[in-house]
């Protein structure tokens, strides 16, 4: 006899939840996580779109530790000397089932722990994960520190940065160009400010992301959040590009933070963070096998993450993976068979749902975007000059646009215009 | 490269950490070749991987954040170990 049915490595956002729908079917459920509190070790922009929660937790908004409703989606191109901003609002996203809410990993992963917990998991933490057991090529447990404690089934929901996928599934660690890092600060500013600037009432906030200056024209992009009374102001940049870059990316978020249109959002505000964390880029084509005999993949550990450029989402992911790997766990330990073909119906669960159908959806654009660095040095230049010959005006005679205009896209090529548009229309 | 203009110690002093005296978690190579080491001071947002104005090379765990960009981009190269720190130890994000 295992000593638990299930041992989960990592309490993030698909931990929690595959507990929950073990202990909650009665199943036997350790939980390690490295923090010493769950979210201890973990970061994200960021903004959840929370029908995943809503679906197993239909009161979560009275109790979970959400930050502000998103009811503003901004989209920036920044040049070096100008911002051109997209500012969408609708009360669509009201909606209970579009709604989403901008987050702090520090205080959701206790909430959603807790849930695991009070549904009768057993929590460690502070404690890593170092290694897995392999009994003749089939996961059996785990090691951390001394001990050595071994389950039916073992969940791997240990994140971007987890050193034990490639052991459960064999697959080569990601590399630079599938990974990009992310590093962010949180910036206290008084609620009213906050709702002043941004435009919105008490609880409402803004999702907001920038191309082009945040990365000083590598592949990436910069992103703000608004808190209850903080803003996460951050940059994700791909790893493989940053690596050549002009200056170190905590130099471009210091810059970021200065750029002429951010500096008086920012005015005012105490940095009381400084965070960094990995997030996958490669989409469904970098995403190892899901699961080997006895052992199970869910969440970022997976590379379950979309970062589409208008929009990162990979909690969402990890939330609904986690429960679909919790309750094909639970059907597999009932019918006796934790062997990869025993825990099939987990893919095919995922296959149905929106996790892997969106990532399917959008295959193709990571590679759209590594092969577009005009999106990053070009466009958002392009784009200010255009808005130059619109706006700017010095009592000179106007040149009509169909002169000034052909000009600006002459500089990036008619050519290259048409193939990234084609491009970006086919990746979408 | 541009020049740098942020202390990033600064940051870095707010952040709550339990810092591990005894272990190093990562470790560099031994004489780590410059292009690659290179590579570590832009990725790093910690910016614990730094060249002085001496052109001397240095690493600091103690203000580490765990993110394991170092590991993805010079895991096969400069970066001989990178493991989790030890029990209870490293950064704890009050945030997030
Ligand atoms: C800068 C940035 C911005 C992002 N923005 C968004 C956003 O706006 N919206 C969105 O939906 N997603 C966003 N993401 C992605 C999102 O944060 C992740 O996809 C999501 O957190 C993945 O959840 P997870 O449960 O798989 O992993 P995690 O949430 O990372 O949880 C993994 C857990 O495992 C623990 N762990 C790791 N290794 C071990 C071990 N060996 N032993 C024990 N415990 C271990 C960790 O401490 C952690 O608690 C962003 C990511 C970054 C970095
Ligand atoms: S893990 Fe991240 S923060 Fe720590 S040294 Fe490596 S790159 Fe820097």
């Amino acid at each position: 006899m295992a000593d638990f049915d299930a041992i989960i490595v990592g309490s993030g956002c698909a931990g929690p939840m595959a507990a929950f729908e073990l202990a909650s079917r009665g199943k036997s459920v350790l939980v390690i996580e490295r923090g010493n509190y769950c979210g201890a070790k973990n970061m994200s922009g960021g903004r959840l779109y929370t029908h995943p929660l809503r679906e197993v937790f239909p009161n979560f908004a009275s109790d979970a530790p959400l930050e502000r409703r998103i009811t503003h989606e901004r989209i920036s191109l920044m040049a070096p000397d100008a911002n051109f901003t997209i500012d969408y609002t609708d009360q669509h996203m009201a909606d209970p089932n579009h709604e989403s809410h901008a987050v702090l990993r520090g205080r959701l992963d206790q909430w959603l722990a807790t849930q695991a917990q009070d549904a009768g998991a057993e929590y460690i933490n502070g404690i890593a994960v170092e290694s897995l057991i392999k009994q003749g090529g089939r996961v059996a447990g785990v090691r951390a520190g001394e001990d050595e404690i071994s389950a039916e089934v073992v969940l791997l929901c240990d994140g971007a940065n987890s050193l034990l996928a490639s052991q459960a599934v064999g697959t080569d660690p990601p590399s630079p160009a599938a990974m990009a890092v992310g590093i962010k600060e949180v910036i206290q500013l008084d609620p009213s400010v906050i709702q002043d600037r941004f435009h919105c009432g008490p609880g409402e906030g803004a999702a907001w992301l920038f191309v082009g200056d945040p990365t000083h024209g590598t592949t990436g992009g910069g992103f703000l959040y608004t808190n209850q009374d903080t803003l996460s102001v951050g940059l994700v940049a791909t790893i493989s590009d940053l690596m050549a870059a002009e200056v170190p990316i905590y130099q471009m978020l210091e810059d970021f933070k200065h750029h002429p249109a951010l500096a008086p959002v920012l005015a005012g505000g105490t940095v009381v963070e400084h965070s960094g964390h990995m997030v996958a880029e490669g989409g469904y084509s970098a995403m190892p096998p899901l699961a080997a005999d006895g052992v199970m993949l869910a969440g970022e550990s997976a590379l379950m993450v979309i970062n589409a450029g208008y929009t990162v989402r990979g909690m969402d992911f990890a939330l609904a993976a986690g429960t679909q790997a919790g309750r094909c766990a639970t059907a597999a330990l009932d019918a006796g068979d934790t062997s990869l073909a025993g825990l099939a119906g987990y893919r095919q669960a995922l296959e149905d749902s929106f996790v892997l159908r969106d990532l399917k959806t959008l295959r193709r654009f990571p590679h759209f975007m590594e092969n577009t660095p005009r999106m990053f040095n070009a466009y958002p230049q392009m784009v200010r000059d255009a808005m130059r010959a619109v706006f700017l005006l010095d009592g000179e005679p106007v040149k009509p646009l169909r002169k000034s205009l052909p000009p600006l896209a002459k500089k990036v090529g008619y050519l290259n215009l048409l193939r990234d548009a084609l491009g970006g229309i086919r990746a979408l | 490269m541009k020049p740098i203009t942020v202390n990033v110690d600064e940051y870095l002093a707010l952040n709550r950490y339990q810092v591990d005296e005894q272990n190093a978690h990562i470790e560099l190579a031994a004489d780590p070749s410059p292009t690659e080491f290179a590579k570590l001071i832009r990725v790093c947002p910690a910016g614990l991987y730094r060249l002085d104005s001496a052109g001397q090379r240095s690493f600091d765990y103690a203000g580490c954040l765990e993110c394991g960009t170092c590991r993805v981009a010079c895991g096969s190269t400069i970066i001989a170990k990178w493991t989790n720190p030890a029990p209870s130890m490293g950064v704890e994000y009050r945030y997030g």
